[in-house]
């Protein structure tokens, strides 16, 4: 993969004074990716992404772009756009005036300019605009204004620090859209920061799953949310019935319960969603100790030999009665193998 | 007495204390008679007109205008940066800087202008002007660094990395998005320490040399050997031309959020 890679990060270190933040990185993209760095605050994706933008210098290590080493160019003369999370917008221009920043500092002429804001607020829709100040838009209009002053200057990379965390519900799934739009047209490698898994599973075309300051897992959103290769990441994703494996045994409460069949040596743990748990019938014995309705499915909380677990079940069956004795089945052949429990 | 009548009382003997003296000083001044009084002795403007005829009120207010000025905007010159390092960086001691800014405030300025007498100006016979244009940036400096320190928390770091990133130098932020977002906040700054200055009385009590003399010392000596209702005149004039400046401020900047 290196020989198509567009950027890329190697060995990087980065530290804030003792502090090491992010601990000898990996990582390469592909020029036109759309790529999450996806974790919980503190697992150094944001610092992996200022040190992309060059706000932030590597304690060791290099970063690539485009065949070049920037580890040492500065911040201004990296051709790295970025869309705060705060969307960091001038408050004393207008719209107009922010997007045209970048322009006028190349000095373009002014001709050149003006068609390109114009063009670049008519891509985000907000053409009308052009001459409010930033404090008289809404945040998801403060965000796109952000969106087309960074796409205006043809940036090699664009970064977007949690573009969906600040916009409501509905405004988050224009905004997805947008970006998707925006990078299928302009084919801008694009980099986002999130820590909201579903964020990260609707819009990347991979995910970079980080903890402690290193990357725990990299891979499509299919492969993130059915084949988690950490504890971690499976409880990320959402498995909620996450036991270890040790010497071809799960490890539960009560002590190792056999398997049925043997598991790859290198398997570590297992983990089961709660609608993969096989209820009323199967090997182990549990109470109903909870149950909640949620629309379209019930959940139950088991208590069980093994431990707590959780079930989920078609909300169209009969509900199951707090306190009542029930089968469950935790079946291998659904359940996603961890390489790494920790 | 029940609170419902003791509170405005209060309101009123307050409002009355703090005003009241400015009444009486703009009525003695209109009085049409040969010496300070209160209540004035008919009416005249004879006194507005005289205070533009002393010859040694002109110059020292010159002199006052001179240190107000310059002072204020040597105060800005070094705490716009002081206030931004201070509010954009951890500094080693930052703490114990900022104590140290603020401290012409806590100091009383009796001592301040008897210290720079007595070991500055005698010893080295330093120049009285270079000596009050010294002690009035200091005494203005904290005002500068805490008001321009506000309105620098107020504004975001991030738009100067964002300006940046768009292509602009360090410093060239600092002047593109980070200044014009201050500006209110430096000329409200500048204001502060203009008023502050012109009307400091103690530091530059002891610091009068020959034909050098800020107005209010002036004022001061003028009275001792003229008792006529002109001081007052000027008095008031000063306290228009006061009220007006903070008038103004408060009208196109909202002076008040940054004091």
């Amino acid at each position: 993969m290196s020989d198509t890679a567009f950027l890329s990060l190697e060995k990087l270190t980065l530290a804030y004074g003792d502090t090491v933040a992010v601990k000898d990185l990996d990582l390469s993209i592909r020029k036109g990716e759309l790529v999450a760095f996806l974790g919980p605050s503190g697992c150094g994706k944001t610092t992996t992404m200022r040190s992309i933008a060059g706000l932030l210098s590597p304690a060791s290590g290099a970063i690539r772009l485009d065949g070049a080493d920037i580890t040492r160019v500065s911040a201004n003369k990296r051709s790295v756009g970025l869309v705060f999370q705060s969307y960091a917008l001038f408050p004393h221009l207008t719209v107009f005036e922010n997007v045209a920043f970048g322009l006028r500092l190349k000095k373009l002429p002014a001709a050149e300019i003006e068609s390109k804001v114009t063009a670049g607020l008519k891509s985000v829709g907000l053409s009308k605009f052009s001459a409010r100040k930033p404090g008289e838009l809404s945040g998801g209009q403060q965000q796109r204004v952000a969106l087309a002053r960074s796409m205006v200057m043809e940036p090699k990379v664009l970064l977007l620090d949690e573009p969906l965390s600040n916009l409501d519900a509905r405004l988050r799934l224009e905004m997805r859209t947008e970006l998707q739009r925006v990078q299928k047209e302009t084919g801008v490698t694009m980099i986002f920061v999130t820590h909201d898994q579903g964020e990260a599973l609707s819009l990347a075309d991979r995910i970079v799953v980080m903890l402690n300051g290193a990357i725990e897992q990299i891979g499509t959103p299919e492969d993130i949310y059915n084949r988690p290769v950490s504890r971690f990441v499976a409880d990320f994703v959402g498995f909620e019935n996450i036991f270890a494996v040790e010497g071809g045994k799960l490890k539960a409460g009560n002590g190792p319960i056999d398997f049925s069949g043997s598991l790859p040596p290198d398997t570590a743990g297992l983990v089961w969603r709660p609608r993969m748990v096989t209820l009323g019938s199967g090997p182990f014995q549990g109470t109903v100790r909870g149950a909640s309705f949620s629309g379209s499915t019930r959940e139950y909380l088991l208590d069980s030999p093994l431990g707590a677990i959780k079930a989920e079940e078609d909300a169209t069956l009969a509900a199951r009665e707090t306190g009542s004795a029930i089968a469950f089945d935790l079946p291998v052949e659904k359940a996603a193998r961890l390489k790494k429990f920790g | 007495m029940t609170p419902r009548v003791f509170s405005p009382l209060v309101l009123f003997l307050v409002i009355g204390f703090l005003i009241g003296p400015f009444f009486i000083i703009v009525a003695a001044s209109l009085s049409g008679g040969e010496t300070l009084a209160f209540p004035p002795q008919g009416f005249s403007l004879q006194w507005v007109a005289k205070v533009f005829t002393v010859e040694s009120f002109r110059e020292s207010f010159a002199i006052s205008m001179l240190l107000a000025i310059g002072g204020t905007a040597a105060a800005l010159v070094l705490g716009v940066p002081a206030s931004y390092a201070l509010s954009r960086y951890k500094l080693p001691f930052g703490e114990t800087i900022r104590t140290i800014v603020s401290l012409p405030i806590i100091v009383p300025g009796i001592i301040v202008g008897l210290a720079l007498l007595r070991y500055i100006v005698v010893p080295f016979g330093m120049n009285i002007t270079l000596t009050l244009f010294l002690a009035h940036t200091a005494l203005v400096l904290p005002y500068a660094v805490r008001v321009v320190s506000a309105s620098l928390n107020n504004l975001r770091s991030d738009i100067e990395e964002a300006a940046v990133l768009l292509g602009s130098s360090r410093a060239g932020a600092f002047f593109r998005v980070v200044m014009p977002n201050i500006r209110s906040g430096i000329l409200a700054a500048f204001i502060l320490g203009f008023v502050t200055s012109f009307n400091q009385v103690p530091v530059s009590l002891f610091l009068s040399g020959p034909g050098v003399r800020t107005l209010p010392i002036d004022m001061l000596s003028y009275m001792e050997i003229t008792y006529d209702p002109s001081v007052a005149a000027l008095s008031a004039l000063l306290a228009f031309m006061s009220i007006g400046i903070v008038f103004l401020a408060e009208r196109f900047l909202g002076f008040s959020r940054y004091v």
